[in-house]
C-alpha cells in the first residue's frame, strides 16, 4: 500500500516537473495577436475585414477578444499579459489609457511605417497627440467617434412643429413644449459615463470651446470653479427634469430604443447610436435626425480607438508593422468605419459611401480642425487620465442624482480634481 | 540489524509523507493567499498608479481614502447593508427554521423552496431583483396594472433608498441557508430536555426563549460569521442590481476597490481600501477562530 502511494507521489512530482520545463509555445513566424473588445455583431465583422486583409498578406491573425464592461475586462487581461512579460502584438486602447501605456514604456516604435506612408499629413493633430509619444508613433488610430450628437425622433418633431434645438435655451423650450404635451423629452441612462457625455455637451455648449479647453482638457481650477461652471450645473439640473423617473442604470442602447420607438423625443449620445438605429431598420438623418448637441456646432469632441503596438521584440516586429500599415490603409478605414458608425481617422478617405450623419461628421471635423475646436471627450477618455476622469465622473453623477446646489457641485469638482491629481 | 534500519527508514518516510504531500498546497496558500495579502498591504503605502511602483508615501493613500466622498458613502453603506443583512437574515432564517421544525407536512419541499435561492449566483439574484424592483417593469407596474394607480415603489431609483433594495435581494438569497443552519441546530437539541420542560408545564414560547434559543448559541455564531463575510465581500450583487447607482449611492467598499484599482489606475488607493477591508474582516474572524480553536483544544 505504502509503495503504491509512494510511486503515485513520485509520478505526480515528475509530472509537475515535466509541466514546468515544457517550453513556452513557440510563436509562429509572422503572426499577430490582437486584444480587443469589438465583440458585438457589426464590430466583430469590421475586425474580420482586417483579419482577412492580414491573412492575404501571409500573416496569421490570433484573435483575443475580451468581451464586457466597455473594455474594463480587456484592460485587466492586458495588464496581466504585459506584467508577465508576454504582451500581445496590438491592443485596442482609448486615448488616455494609450498615453498611460506609452508613459510606462511598453509600446513599440512605428516610425518605419508612419514616415514613408505620411501619417503626419492625414491624421488630425489632436489625434496625433495621442498616437505619438516622445516624437514617434506608438499606435494606429482606426476611427473617430463623435460623442456630441443630439438624436431626435423626426416624426415627433414634425407632428409638434418643432425643430431640433441649436442652443441650450432652445433645448429647454423644446423640452418644456414636449413635456406639456405629455411626451418624454429626453431618453437617458443613469450611468456615470452617460451623465458625463451630457455634461461634456453642456460645458462645450454653454462655455464655448475655449472654456472647454481650460476646464476639461487643462483642468484649470479657476475655470472648474467659475460662474460658468455653476451655470453648467444649473443646466444639468434642468436636464434632470426632462428625464423619466426610471432612468437609473439604464444602458445607452435602451435609451436609444426609446427614441426609436417614439417613447422619447431626443437622446444625447455618440454616433455609435447609429448602429442601433440601423439595426431597427430606420435611417439615420431621416427617421432619426442627427444634429450637433445644443450649442456645440462648430466644435467636434472626439473619441478614437487606437491599435496600440507593444514592444514585442525583433522576431514579431515585421508582422506588427504589416498590421499597422494595413490598419491605416484607406480601404480598411473605410470598410471598418462604415460598419462601426464612426468616421475614418485619416482625413483623405472619400465620404460618398457614408450616410448623412457620417458625411456631416466628416465636414464638421475639417471645419473644427481649422478652427482648433477639435477636442478630446472627457466622458470617453480623451481629456484626463483615468484618476482625474473618475473624480470628475463622481462629481457630475452625484450632482445629477441628488439635490446638491450648482455652486456646491462646482466647488466639489475643484476639490475632487485636486485630490486625484 | 539491516532489517531494523530499513524499518526505521520506512517509518521516517511514513512520518514525512503527509508533510511532503501537503507541501505543494501549503506553498500555494502561503504565497497565493498570505503572500499577496502582504503585497497589497505594502502597495497601500506606495504611490502606485497603473502598475506597482515601490515609491513609499507613508499613510498618504489612507488620508486620500478617508477624504474621498465616494469612500465615505461606501463605508456608510456597508454598515447599513451589513447590519440589516445580518440581523434580518438571522431573524428570518430562525423564524423559518422554527416553523419548519413544527413537523409540518411536505417539509422536504418547503426546505428545498427556501434553500433554492442559495443555489443562484449573486449575479442572477441581482438581475431578478433589478427587474422586480424596476418601477417601469416590475412590482410597481404590476400593482398599478391591477388598478391601484397610486401605488409607488421606487426604492431602486431613489438614491436615499437604493441601498435597502440591495438588503432585500441579499436577505432573500441567504435566508434559506441560514434557515438550514438553524434547522440543523434545532434537530440537534436533546428532545428529552424538551419533554421534561413540557412535563413541568412550561408554555411553548418559554421553551423557545429559555431553552431552545440559548442552546442555539453556537449556530448564531456560525450564522453571524458566514453572513458577515458575505456582506463585506458582496460585490456582484451590487454590480448586477444597481451598478453602484443611482450616482454612487450604492457603492460598497468592494466595488470601490475594484473601480479604483482597475479602471482608474489608482492601485495605491485601491490597495489602501483593500487593506481597510481586510482589517475589518480580521477583526470579526480572528476572535471567532480564537474562541473556536480554544474550545477544540479543551475538548
Amino acid at each position: 500500500m505504502k509503495r503504491i502511494l509512494l510511486s503515485t507521489v513520485c509520478v505526480a512530482v515528475l509530472g509537475l516537473a515535466a509541466a514546468a520545463v515544457e517550453p513556452a509555445q513557440a510563436q509562429d513566424q509572422g503572426s499577430v495577436e490582437v486584444l480587443h473588445w469589438w465583440t458585438s455583431g457589426g464590430e466583430a465583422a469590421a475586425v474580420g475585414v482586417l483579419k482577412q486583409d492580414m491573412e492575404s498578406k501571409g500573416v496569421a491573425w490570433q484573435d483575443m477578444p475580451v468581451a464586457g464592461g466597455a473594455g474594463e475586462a480587456a484592460m485587466t487581461a492586458l495588464r496581466a499579459r504585459v506584467t508577465s512579460g508576454n504582451p500581445p502584438t496590438a491592443a485596442q486602447l482609448l486615448g488616455m489609457s494609450l498615453r498611460a501605456w506609452a508613459e510606462e514604456g511598453y509600446l513599440g516604435d512605428l516610425t518605419e511605417v508612419a514616415e514613408p506612408e505620411g501619417w503626419d499629413s492625414v491624421i488630425p493633430e489632436p489625434l496625433q497627440a495621442f498616437a505619438k509619444y516622445d516624437g514617434h508613433y506608438v499606435a494606429a488610430p482606426v476611427n473617430i467617434h463623435r460623442p456630441n450628437w443630439l438624436w431626435s425622433n423626426a416624426k415627433i418633431f414634425e407632428e409638434n412643429g418643432l425643430t431640433p434645438p441649436k442652443t441650450w435655451d432652445e433645448f429647454n423650450q423644446v423640452a418644456e413644449a414636449l413635456q406639456a404635451k405629455g411626451i418624454q423629452p429626453l431618453a437617458h441612462g443613469g450611468q456615470n459615463w452617460q451623465d458625463t457625455t451630457v455634461f461634456d455637451d453642456v460645458v462645450l455648449g454653454i462655455g464655448g470651446p475655449e472654456f472647454y479647453q481650460k476646464a476639461i482638457i487643462e483642468a484649470d481650477p479657476e475655470a472648474l470653479g467659475s460662474d460658468t461652471m455653476v451655470k453648467v450645473f444649473d443646466q444639468m439640473r434642468k436636464i434632470r427634469g426632462f428625464v423619466d423617473p426610471n432612468f437609473s442604470g439604464r444602458d445607452w442602447n435602451l435609451a436609444t430604443a426609446m427614441v426609436l420607438n417614439g417613447e422619447a423625443a431626443m437622446q444625447l449620445m455618440g454616433d455609435w447610436a447609429k448602429g442601433e438605429i440601423i439595426a431597427a431598420g430606420k435611417t439615420p438623418g431621416v427617421d432619426i435626425l442627427c444634429t450637433p448637441a445644443p450649442g456645440t456646432e462648430g466644435s467636434f469632441l472626439f473619441n478614437t480607438d487606437f491599435f496600440a503596438m507593444f514592444d514585442v521584440g525583433e522576431e514579431r516586429r515585421p508582422a506588427q508593422l504589416i498590421m499597422a500599415s494595413a490598419a491605416m490603409s484607406p480601404s480598411f478605414q473605410e470598410t471598418f468605419n462604415l460598419a462601426k458608425g464612426s468616421i475614418p481617422a485619416r482625413t483623405d478617405v472619400p465620404g460618398d459611401k457614408f450616410d448623412e450623419c457620417g458625411k456631416q461628421s466628416m465636414a464638421d471635423i475639417k471645419a473644427a480642425q481649422e478652427k482648433g475646436t477639435l477636442m478630446g471627450s472627457l466622458a470617453h477618455g480623451h481629456a484626463q487620465p483615468p484618476a482625474v476622469q473618475g473624480a470628475m465622473f463622481d462629481v457630475v453623477t452625484n450632482h445629477f442624482n441628488s439635490d446638491q446646489s450648482s455652486a456646491d457641485a462646482a466647488k466639489a469638482l475643484v476639490d475632487a480634481v485636486a485630490a486625484a491629481q | 540489524m539491516a532489517a531494523t534500519e530499513r524499518m526505521a527508514g520506512k517509518r521516517r518516510l511514513a512520518n514525512a509523507l503527509p508533510l511532503f504531500v501537503l507541501s505543494p498546497s501549503l506553498l500555494m496558500v502561503t504565497i497565493g493567499v498570505y503572500g499577496f495579502m502582504l503585497f497589497s498591504v505594502i502597495l497601500s503605502f506606495t504611490g502606485s498608479k497603473m502598475f506597482p511602483r515601490f515609491v513609499f508615501t507613508g499613510f498618504d493613500q489612507y488620508e486620500r481614502l478617508f477624504s474621498n466622498p465616494r469612500w465615505g458613502v461606501a463605508v456608510q453603506n456597508i454598515f447599513i447593508f451589513g447590519g440589516l443583512y445580518i440581523v434580518l437574515a438571522t431573524i428570518l432564517g430562525l423564524g423559518l427554521a422554527i416553523l419548519i421544525d413544527q413537523r409540518i407536512r411536505a417539509e422536504g419541499a418547503f426546505r428545498t423552496i427556501f434553500l433554492y435561492p442559495m443555489a443562484l449566483s449573486f449575479i442572477v439574484t441581482g438581475v431578478i431583483w433589478q427587474w422586480l424592483l424596476n418601477p417601469g417593469l416590475g412590482l410597481e407596474r404590476l400593482v398599478q396594472g391591477w388598478g391601484w394607480e397610486s401605488f409607488s415603489f421606487k426604492w431602486l431609483v431613489d438614491p436615499q433608498m437604493a441601498i435597502y433594495t440591495v438588503v432585500i435581494a441579499g436577505v432573500w438569497q441567504v435566508a434559506g441557508f441560514v434557515m438550514a443552519l438553524f434547522l440543523a441546530g434545532l434537530r440537534g437539541i436533546n428532545t428529552e430536555i424538551l419533554s421534561a420542560a413540557r412535563m413541568d408545564g412550561a408554555p411553548t414560547h418559554k421553551i423557545y426563549t429559555r431553552i431552545i434559543i440559548p442552546a442555539l448559541r453556537p449556530v448564531f455564531l456560525t450564522a453571524f460569521v458566514v453572513e458577515a463575510h458575505l456582506a463585506i465581500k458582496s460585490y456582484d450583487l451590487v454590480v448586477a442590481l444597481t451598478k453602484g447607482g443611482p450616482g454612487f449611492a450604492t457603492e460598497l467598499p468592494s466595488t470601490f476597490m475594484y473601480t479604483t484599482t482597475f479602471t482608474r489606475n489608482e492601485m495605491g488607493l485601491g490597495a489602501a481600501s483593500a487593506t481597510v477591508m481586510l482589517m475589518t474582516l480580521a477583526a470579526i474572524i480572528i476572535p471567532y477562530l480564537y474562541s473556536e480553536l480554544r474550545h477544540e483544544r479543551r475538548g
